[in-house]
């Protein structure tokens, strides 16, 4: 597609189309006559959609493999665990879809009903989409560019019938760039609780994680708290706890200080964790006793409390 | 931005600008003249820059995480250890820049003169360029749709001045999206040597992994090889080695070139 001049002054801006660096723009016509600012009739579309969604999180980082995904899956099994409550996992890593291995759904398919794109349930209170799940083989490459994957978004937030459900948790690539920005877009007249955001104690981890958190700031995302993931390590024979992941910054507890984030909690690097997921199983289940496992449990706990206050926002 | 709509022929197609999913869409009068089909000239003019760049290295993985920017630095520290080897390593990754501080270059600055945009040189052999070193902070959010990181990746290939230079390795984010698909189209006509891809033991990455070896079949750049990180961790203490999984077999393509 073509690409937007250096100094695009942006399609909502009054310069829109007049600007100098319009000149030669192929999209200049459309936004000198404004057409490019008006709203997207999507986002009215998935604000009467999510009214039947009670609760929903975003689970970001700005770095990969730091566990976002694992904590989504997990934050879904856990409040899953109370089968009165209707829980959905939305996967919009569109070129590397997790979700479905983790949660032990590969293979899935997606069905299509008059009320739109049925999930897939892992259980009867917990609902399940992603890509990952229209694709011909697990190994396809979605090669996609920004606008297409924005616009399978979209779909996702506007077609998928989701029904009554409590708590939707949306899993995101890493990253500041088209699928936040389409999330936060989309859900924008949604009322979003907030953002769940995961690191790994590593200064280079924290430094794309400030990102993040600077992202959430300016797109107006309340942040309901950082997970730092794989800090520290057990080893299984004589116990001895080794940094594999050296916080030589202070890990996530000063950054949460220097930013006045809640630090939500810790989880240790626990190899049994990565198994489950390569299993498609709960780590909750294969390791109820494990440090990790209490880990998340209380972390789950401690996000829990940020979002009640929301409850007094609702009818 | 405009988005491309769900069934868009390509900008390429005979039916661009034609085809029935084409109406409504900003960009139909574009295509239907062809004019969206016209290659861009800066891969012309990328190809000349480039004929200054012997061996040219992307770094890929589908997955985050697994290690890419910390084995780019350091494919660039093994390979400069020769000092009459020239090494420059372009960092892609605009969202998430880790290479300045990995390199130990942060708070440097790129100055710009006639001939281009200097790279930052840690060594007189290893340059390095970066989103990082244009932001006013290293915490600063880079917060731009593919389009212009599109922009961004045109300009590093085509405005830095690399000079003569032996080895030109480019570290990428995870993903197969604008970032692969623009360094790959924006150096189609300047030969690159192949990818290195990057992973973890890990099924879950090796999943992922598997779509970017697909990619590059795709778009046919050639696979130099796989590197496995993170295999296993021994306790210091007790000597003892934990696996992080069970290993599996990876497909590894060897293109032999002489590097």
């Amino acid at each position: 597609m073509e690409e937007v001049p250096h100094d695009c002054p942006g399609v909502s801006s009054a310069q829109a189309g007049r600007g100098a660096s319009c000149q030669g723009c192929p999209n200049q016509g459309l936004c000198a006559s404004g057409a490019a600012a008006a709203p997207d009739p999507a986002i009215e579309e998935i604000k009467e959609k999510m009214k039947t969604v009670k609760h929903k999180i975003l689970v970001l980082s700005g770095k990969g493999g730091v566990g976002k995904s694992t904590f989504s899956a997990h934050l879904a099994h856990g409040l899953a665990e109370d089968e009165n409550t209707q829980v959905a996992l939305l996967d919009i890593d569109i070129c590397g879809p997790s979700i479905p291995k983790i949660m032990g759904l590969e293979g899935e398919q997606v069905h299509q009903s008059g009320s739109g794109w049925s999930p897939v349930f892992l259980e009867d209170n917990l609902g399940v989409m992603s890509v990952g799940f229209l694709l011909s083989s697990p190994d396809d490459a979605v090669i996609w560019r920004g606008p297409k994957k924005n616009g399978m978004i979209k779909q996702f937030l506007r077609d998928v019938d989701w029904g009554e459900v409590d708590y939707l948790i949306v899993d995101t690539p890493p990253g500041t760039s088209d699928e936040h920005l389409s999330a936060v877009q989309y859900l924008a007249a949604a009322h979003i609780d907030g953002a769940v955001i995961i690191t790994t104690p590593q200064e280079v981890s924290l430094q794309d994680v400030r990102k993040e958190i600077n992202f959430c700031h300016k797109v107006k995302l309340p942040i309901i708290g950082v997970v730092e993931n794989m800090s520290g390590f057990t080893c299984p024979k004589c116990q001895k706890e080794s940094q594999i992941f050296l916080p030589t910054t202070g890990g996530a507890e000063v950054m949460c200080r220097d930013l006045k984030v809640p630090l939500l909690g810790k989880v240790p690097l626990d190899p049994r964790i990565g198994k489950s997921c390569d299993k498609g199983e709960s780590f909750f289940a294969e390791a109820p006793d494990s440090p990790a496992t209490l880990a998340y449990r209380s972390i789950i706990q401690n996000a829990e409390l940020s979002w009640q206050p929301y409850l007094a926002f609702k009818n």
